[in-house]
């Protein structure tokens, strides 16, 4: 019996490095076509810098208040984080415990996957109320909040949506619940995990500053922002904005490589032709 | 059979291997009970290859799953070995093989196989040395080390038989495993399979839709009718046990397809497939 078959690993660890930086090439020219492209438009219809400043002015006021802006961002950071690691912690012990009892998970899915889709950044002044202004914990729980519910409901279905011949084996095999749980629940429910997970960083990121938005100590991306823009320096703005996608990004990319670490087999799948 | 032969303590030498008594099974529903078993007596001996055929809600796959103990029985009585299906499962008697293959993408093709050894956990060594042993049984010594998406549905089903062996079964119990496939992969794992039947005297329960396939493989072929699921016919396949291409030639071969044909026609299921018997003896003439 034949079959054409790939190797995953067939590639040299060179050739795949040199593959990846060539697999980059596009999109770096698509960013400098387009900074490019923005900056001149700026100067070509001298466009107002309170409506839209060019990508230079911004570099410029990113550079003369670098270190304000670090602070700020090193403070957001850590309420995102501590956001995602309470919302996701909380999310995937919800979702096993969920998946595990049938009565929970009948009475309680309905109401997670309706609260998903609440508006939880309209608790945000509430929780400004509750654990204080300037406690970074009032935003970390917004970003948690929001990450929970994602995090839950993906975990449930990765866990229950198991192939029933695949219990059925296990079964054959007299595997206690434990075994079926560790074998082949959670390698399944894995890929379910990650997406919340992607998706996580970036639901994290918007509720802390939007959290900040409201009330926060200065130095904080979304006080540096919402006092920038009050005071018409928009390039400042534009400048604590860049950081705040940096840090959206970075994080999501984090989540990639763990990713990748986590489960090989995955993303090896797409080589297959 | 032959000597290679593999057998576990605890056996007993003679006696059936399984053994139905008056099983009957009842599934409850919301537009009422259906009866999909009624009153099947079945006795399996030692190294038999029994196929299982009928229509469509004939409860083949059902009598399947309560010797499996993967269900069980309303009604009547279901020995293993002399036990309770439910303590032969616990005793590990079993190795299954599904319609569809449920290779874990996690795992490669070896470890596929080295499961069911990991959840006995038996020492490292002997699940590898297994696992090569059983690859190599199935012809795929080589592909140990890929992902199981990376083989045919041919491919993977020989790793699904492979692991079904691992544990050294009493019984295998196979639910269609071939329905997927195309006919001539079908036709080559019809082979195989009599090959590793032959080589490790495993008793074997066959589900299978195919009249040429049933009257191929088995020593006999149990012919079921539907509503409610019961067995019709029980037809000994008095061909050479050693069997191969030629086989599908013979005439004995025609006369048995016609027989369970029969069978199956006068059962009060859906009627069987004229064409099928042109089919099958055309296939035959010009080959």
């Amino acid at each position: 019996m034949s079959v054409a078959v790939t190797t995953p690993s067939g590639r040299s660890a060179a050739a795949r490095l040199g593959s990846g930086i060539r697999d980059w090439v596009p999109a770096g020219a698509v960013l400098g076509g387009f900074l490019v492209a923005w900056q001149l438009v700026v100067s070509i219809f001298q466009v107002k810098q309170f409506i839209l400043p060019g990508p230079i002015a911004i570099a410029e006021a990113w550079q003369a208040d670098l270190p304000a802006l670090w602070a700020a961002t090193t403070y957001t950071l850590s309420e995102i984080i501590t956001g995602l690691v309470l919302g996701v912690t909380a999310g995937l012990v919800a979702g096993v415990l969920t998946a595990r009892f049938a009565t929970a998970r009948e009475s309680l899915m309905p109401f997670a996957i309706a609260a998903n889709s609440v508006p939880i950044l309209a608790f945000a002044p509430v929780f400004n109320n509750w654990f204080g202004v300037a406690n970074p914990l009032s935003k970390a729980m917004v970003a948690a909040v929001l990450c929970f519910f994602p995090v839950m409901i993906n975990t449930v279905r990765g866990l229950t949506s198991v192939q029933p011949a695949a219990i059925e084996l296990m079964r054959s095999y007299a595997a206690g619940q434990l075994e079926v749980f560790r074998r082949v629940r959670v390698p399944n429910a894995l890929p379910f995990i990650f997406t919340a997970l992607r998706l996580s960083t970036t639901l994290a990121t918007i509720g802390a500053i939007v959290g900040e938005y409201f009330a926060a100590p200065r130095s904080s991306l979304g006080q540096y922002i919402a006092t920038a823009s009050g005071f018409l320096n928009f390039e400042r703005s534009w400048a604590a904005i860049v950081f705040a996608a940096a840090i959206g990004i970075g994080l999501y990319f984090v989540v990639v490589i763990l990713e990748r670490i986590v489960m090989p087999w995955y993303g090896a799948r797409d080589e297959v032709p | 059979m032959t000597d290679t032969v593999t057998d576990r303590a605890g056996r007993p030498a003679s006696g059936p291997v399984v053994e139905l008594v008056d099983t009957s099974k009842v599934f409850g529903g919301s537009a009422g009970p259906v009866e999909a078993l009624n009153r099947i007596n079945l006795s399996i001996g030692r190294g038999e290859f029994v196929s299982l055929i009928g229509p469509s809600g004939c409860g083949k796959s059902t009598l399947l799953r309560i010797v499996g103990d993967l269900i069980s029985a309303s009604d009547g009585m279901v020995t293993v070995n002399g036990k309770s299906a439910r303590q032969a499962r616990l005793d590990r008697d079993y190795g299954m093989v599904f319609q569809a293959p449920v290779l874990f993408d996690w795992r490669t093709v070896r470890q596929n196989v080295e499961l069911p050894l990991e959840i006995l956990r038996r020492p490292k060594a002997e699940r590898e040395a297994k696992a090569r042993d059983m690859l190599e049984l199935v012809e795929l010594g080589t592909f140990g080390g890929h992902r199981p998406w990376q083989l045919s549905g041919g491919m993977q089903q020989r790793v699904a038989i492979a692991r079904a062996l691992a544990l050294d079964p009493a019984i295998l119990l196979m639910d269609e495993p071939f329905g997927a496939l195309d006919e001539m992969t079908r036709e080559r794992m019809n082979l195989e399979l009599l090959r590793i039947w032959d080589r490790t005297g495993t008793t074997v329960i066959f589900v299978t839709h195919s009249i040429p396939e049933a009257v191929f493989l088995s020593t006999r072929v149990v012919v079921m009718s539907a509503r409610p699921g019961r067995i019709t016919d029980l037809i000994e396949v008095d061909l050479p046990r050693d069997r191969n291409v030629e086989t599908r030639e013979m005439e004995r071969y025609f006369e048995l397809v016609t027989r369970v044909r029969e069978a199956l026609r006068s059962g009060e299921g859906a009627p069987a497939d004229p064409t099928e018997a042109a089919r099958v003896r055309a296939e035959g003439l010009s080959a």
